[in-house]
């Protein structure tokens, strides 16, 4: 990526739409911080950083995966138990948002690397759009029905309950009567479970997923502040740094969930 | 420092990337205008040496809390807890019974009155839990890198600054709110689980406060500080290394500091993890550590020495790395086997990871310990291999006493009685009778503080003139460091005696057969206590009226050396070309120093790495 020439006047190809600009970018004009001998040098060093913080990001996950996998050895009726009730299509469609959400990460870095800034910024909003539509379907129709039987609709896939007919939010969500609370630990409630230890299976669903989940809240985060230096136009073909840092985050958080996805919804 | 003025973005010039250094030729101490100005510089700087200055203020003041809570423990110890029932007659001639409970230091020194036995107890583990916390997580574990490292590893490789200054900065900054959450933990009474935090202590223990998430939460914060701060050693000795200083020219401080780096980067997310599932444990009862729930303890111990074998790595590496200064300077010789010392560290690195299950010897599967017990013994090999190295540079050196010097060779005694004594807790059949007793705790304390504490006051000792560029009394300095060494000896060595002969540890109380190695012990922590009050002394009255230090006062050969004491605001007035290694005594005159006061054993020699480093010089220059 750092091939591409450094004289901005010629934007190879591609033309851009705007007129000229008539004052010189942030990103033209940028100095490495003065440690470093120069821009290159800086960006290698920011990136084995970002490599090795991403490294201690799957360490933490890598835990959570090991007290899943001693659990499931130890409870393997619990957790077949429990996951039947993670509705496979939820956890597909968030694995879709998240999926395209990477991609157009991706395309937002390369965009700005042709100084395409229109499109860098579509891309980026829409990356954290993903990343709000993922916390939306993840709060509203896994969490919110699990923990409080509170459904936003009724499920006809659930045996065993009737409708009491009280309702939340204007009628949005449809109280189910006698169906408890799937929590983790002491608080879990529901009344059908079949195996003494399902809690345990929420306790490792609601780690590992609220953890995840606040990984998507961060890298929105880290998006939303590179948008706006990118408007303000600090990055450009030679300076782009905090693009592909925020990027790499956020296909982190990306990868997590794939992983999360089949061990929590596929496997029984 | 790497952002430019937004509003000035127009305006091109070579002084855009550089605002704000219009002093960089002074020394980093100088003052600003103003006291508020002075502080306001402090607190929002990026120079990596006033961080490091900032981290050695917070760590000693930790260490003294930490201590005042140690000298409690001892002081509790002096007499065993005795319930005293007397029998007597009172008015009326009816035969009665007073029970009086004797020996109850600690409740009687915090003013609790008529504490009973139970409520004692729980003073004494919060005093032993409040100085194992404070001492591993605020003190132990940021005290060589943070402090010291952060000040030399970016001189010693020729770097203006580590790779990622604000980072650092932030660092430093989480571990303040780290100890603050220790500190908050201790106000409202302190936690009484012990520094490991073990399930169900941690989870059952003072249910209805939120003590032990506090101090939980301060270990996790804490814990982020040092992934920040390995991660910049990491990438500053990757990236940031002077043109001419190869992987193999890096001095040996640089070498043990870079395997501590990797350490915590690796390690310390598992204990990161681990905390929050015991914060969630305690909070939502989420049962994945409760037994009563179906969770597994012995899961959290796993856990929790995944990170924590390796992070004793994380304190003894780097007591390891100025210990490999200290020693060829000081001996004024070339360090012996230079590459195996060097493998050596990152091979302790490498081992510390299979090594956890040895914690945990009577709460594993007997095929798990001994695999572990087999895993252990190979630690004892790169650790030995040190050990050899040092003597062996020792031998035939011209060996100067001086303070630092002082402190290696106690370094090497102590450590060399911690490390072996490691040999028997090891061994499964012999483990079997020292588990949890004094003798681990004795074990522990000569490698964690007669091995890092010991180094790290000794790495004070020689870089103090470089720090403040201010020398200090070097007579008392030795005579307090001899008190320590006295002292440290007649604190812990009682102990491994009490360990053989049953004496457990986290015990308020013991059998009057312990009474006088108990009361001998207590008596050295008092003189531990002597001596470092008597080093702090010595610095303070070097801060106030010291002679002015001058370059290099040791003859040391590393970059730190080359520089001005105290070191200006950019380290370098140019980017240093690396000419020499860092332990070339023979051929390479110590910068600063006369050749009258140095003669150069070997002085074909020099000519000769003169005639080879004018190309390797060449060569650079062509480059940048």
């Amino acid at each position: 990526m750092t091939t591409i020439p450094h004289d901005s006047h010629s934007p190879h190809g591609h033309p851009s739409p705007a007129p000229e600009r008539p004052k010189t970018m942030l990103w033209q004009v940028y100095k490495a911080a003065h440690h470093f001998r120069n821009k290159e040098e800086e960006f290698d060093g920011v990136k084995l950083g970002m490599w090795l913080f991403l490294a201690t990001e799957v360490l933490l996950f890598s835990g959570l995966f090991c007290a899943y996998t001693i659990f499931r050895i130890m409870y393997p009726q619990a957790f077949a138990n429990g996951s039947q009730y993670l509705d496979w299509r939820w956890g597909g469609l968030n694995t879709i948002v998240l999926l395209i959400s990477s991609y157009t990460m991706a395309s937002g870095i390369r965009w700005v690397q042709l100084q395409e800034y229109g499109k860098a910024k579509f891309n980026l909003l829409f990356t954290m759009f993903c990343g709000l539509v993922f916390l939306i379907i993840k709060f509203t129709f896994e969490y919110t029905p699990k923990w409080s039987g509170y459904f936003f609709f009724l499920d006809p896939a659930l045996k065993h309950h009737h409708d009491s007919g009280k309702t939340a939010l204007g009628g949005l969500f449809h109280f189910v009567e006698g169906y408890g609370g799937k929590r983790p630990g002491e608080l879990f409630s529901y009344p059908f479970s079949t195996d003494p230890y399902e809690h345990l299976w929420w306790s490792v669903y609601y780690s590992a997923t609220g953890i995840h989940a606040s990984h998507v809240i961060i890298g929105m985060g880290f998006i939303w502040w590179v948008y706006r230096r990118v408007c303000k136009g600090v990055y450009g073909p030679t300076h782009y740094t905090g693009v592909e840092m925020s990027g790499l985050y956020w296909h982190l958080v990306d990868l997590i969930w794939i992983f999360l996805f089949p061990l929590l919804y596929l496997i029984h | 420092m790497a952002t430019i003025d937004d509003r000035n973005a127009g305006t091109l010039g070579d002084a855009a990337g550089h605002g704000g250094h219009h002093d960089e030729h002074g020394s980093y101490l100088q003052p600003k205008e103003t006291l508020l100005a002075t502080i306001w510089d402090w607190a929002t700087t990026v120079d990596h040496k006033k961080i490091g200055v900032m981290y050695l203020s917070a760590v000693l003041m930790m260490f003294f809390f930490g201590g005042v809570a140690a000298l409690a423990v001892r002081t509790e110890l002096l007499y065993p807890v005795r319930t005293v029932e007397v029998q007597g007659v009172d008015a009326q001639g009816q035969p009665t019974t007073t029970t009086t409970v004797t020996g109850q230091w600690l409740a009687s020194f915090l003013g609790v009155k008529d504490a009973n036995i139970a409520q004692n107890n729980q003073l004494y583990n919060r005093a032993f839990t409040l100085h194992g916390a404070i001492m591993v997580f605020m003190v132990i574990i940021p005290s060589v890198p943070a402090a010291l490292g952060n000040f030399f590893l970016p001189i010693m490789i020729g770097a203006k600054d580590v790779a990622f200054p604000r980072l650092n900065l932030l660092s430093w900054y989480i571990y303040v709110t780290g100890s603050i959450f220790g500190i908050m933990s201790i106000l409202l009474g302190g936690v009484d689980t012990g520094w490991t935090f073990y399930t169900p202590y941690s989870t059952t223990t003072d249910a209805d406060q939120l003590k032990v998430v506090f101090m939980v939460l301060a270990a996790f914060i804490l814990g982020f500080s040092s992934i920040l701060t390995g991660l910049n050693f990491v990438v500053t000795v990757h990236k940031l290394r002077a043109p001419g200083m190869g992987w193999f020219d890096m001095p040996l401080f640089v070498w043990a500091l870079y395997a501590t780096s990797i350490l915590q980067v690796l390690a310390t997310p598992v204990i990161g993890i681990t905390l929050l599932l015991l914060t969630f444990e305690r909070i939502f009862r989420v049962g994945i550590f409760d037994p009563g729930l179906g969770g597994d303890p012995v899961l959290f111990q796993h856990f929790f020495w995944f990170y924590s074998h390796p992070v004793v790595y994380v304190m003894i590496l780097p007591g390891m790395a100025i210990i490999n200064e200290i020693i060829p300077v000081h001996a004024h010789k070339k360090i012996f086997g230079y590459r195996s010392m060097a493998f050596a560290s990152l091979g302790i690195a490498a081992v510390s990871f299979l090594v956890w299950g040895h914690h945990m010897f009577t709460a594993e599967g007997e095929l798990a310990a001994t695999v572990f017990s087999a895993l252990t013994f190979l630690v004892a090999v790169p650790t030995a291999v040190k050990m050899f190295n040092w003597v062996g540079t020792l031998y035939k050196g011209s060996i100067s006493m001086t303070p630092p010097m002082v402190y290696a060779l106690m370094f090497l005694f102590l450590f060399a009685i911690g490390g072996l004594t490691g040999l028997p807790l090891a061994t499964l059949s012999t483990d079997m009778h020292l588990h949890d007793s004094y003798f681990v705790v004795a074990h522990f304390h000569y490698v964690m503080m007669g091995g890092t504490i010991i180094a790290f006051v000794g790495g004070l000792h020689h870089w103090w003139p470089k720090l403040f560029g201010k020398m200090y009394n070097q007579r008392a300095a030795i005579v307090f460091a001899l008190i320590q060494f006295v002292g440290f000896n007649v604190t812990f060595f009682t102990q491994f005696i009490l360990g053989t002969r049953g004496m457990p540890r986290r015990y308020a109380s013991y059998i009057d057969e312990f009474q006088m190695l108990h009361q001998i012990s207590t008596v050295g922590s008092y003189m531990l206590a002597v001596g470092f009050t008597g080093s702090l002394a010595v610095f303070v009255h070097s801060l106030l009226a010291g002679k002015k230090a001058p370059q290099n006062p040791w003859g040391g050969l590393t970059l730190e050396w080359h520089i001005e004491s105290p070191p200006t605001t950019h380290n370098f007035h140019k980017e240093p070309i690396v000419h020499h290694g860092p332990y070339d005594f023979d051929t390479v005159l110590p910068p600063g120093w006369d050749p009258k006061d140095y003669p150069v054993p070997n002085a074909e020699a020099q000519a000769k790495a003169y005639e080879q480093v004018e190309h390797i010089h060449i060569g650079h220059q062509g480059q940048h």
